[in-house]
């Protein structure tokens, strides 16, 4: 098969990590990997997102097979089972909100801007030579720190499963996709009603 | 009439998480996802390869007996 221009995005996955290591303001980038699937769902009724720009997955496969990475035995089956699939979704849509109103109490004065990032939403490693305070308000710096945070532990996870099981074994409980699949499923059963 | 192969991939809708992993491997793009519910096999295209079913996070892909295999077999012979 011939390769296309997005069969390259693996590179973006790699650039967002990479620049956010230098600048924490640009996690605010990672807001395309959030809304771009949810549009492509909401307004297409599909999952192109998935199925040709993901980053992410593209990096998978391709540290999997060619960086053999991966152990490549069969993902266990509690993982892709509806009620862990959207157990996980909820659980991370949850954390997303915490981050969501962590930013809320920094913009509405209660909180003092934290520069550190959570990883798996427990370990605090400080982070504070990506920001110089004074740039931008603190509750931009704060979504900033908290979306990196998110980003980084969905992207261990993913390696971690990557190694374990299929190189894209990540994608079977990925929030979004399990949110953009429901979408679409909804979508479809609408289409057949009518 | 074409030699269709003696095996073919099916993907279990129930279990699919419709990532596109399947899409990008088959060589004869015989697997596609329907509306991002889940991957479809078109038998015609398909020659059994099993490429799909390595890949696939969810496991949903199964190698079955082409309907009539063996029949088609006994004309070929």
């Amino acid at each position: 098969m011939r390769k296309k221009w997005y069969d390259y995005l693996w590179i973006w996955s790699i650039a967002f990590f990479a620049l956010g290591f230098f600048n924490i303001l640009f996690a605010w980038l990672g807001m395309i990997d959030f809304l771009l699937p949810l549009l492509f769902a909401g307004i297409g009724g599909n999952k192109f997102f998935c199925n040709h720009l993901c980053g992410r997955g593209k990096l998978f496969q391709l540290l999997g097979t060619r960086g053999h990475c991966s152990r490549n035995k069969p993902t266990p089956k509690w993982v892709y089972s509806r009620w862990f699939r959207y157990g996980f979704l909820i659980f991370f849509l949850a954390m997303f909100g915490n981050m969501l109103f962590q930013t809320y109490l920094v913009a509405a004065g209660t909180n003092n801007l934290r520069e550190v990032i959570s990883l798996f939403w427990t370990f605090k490693i400080p982070f504070g030579w990506t920001y110089a305070p004074g740039i931008v308000p603190d509750w931009v710096a704060q979504f900033s720190f908290g979306f990196y945070s998110l980003m980084l532990t969905s992207l261990l996870l993913g390696l971690i499963f990557m190694f374990l099981y299929k190189p894209r074994s990540w994608c079977a409980f990925c929030p979004m996709g399990t949110m953009t699949q429901g979408i679409c499923q909804l979508k479809q059963r609408k289409y057949k009603r009518q | 009439m074409a030699i269709l192969s003696k095996k073919i991939a099916q993907a279990d809708q129930k279990n699919c998480v419709a990532c596109g992993t399947c899409t990008k491997v088959c060589p004869r793009e015989a697997i596609k996802v329907h509306q991002g519910c889940y991957a479809v096999v078109d038998s015609f295209k398909c020659v059994g390869c099993g490429m799909c079913a390595t890949v696939c996070p969810a496991n949903c892909i199964n190698l079955i007996d082409r309907e009539g295999a063996g029949k088609h077999e006994k004309e070929v012979v």
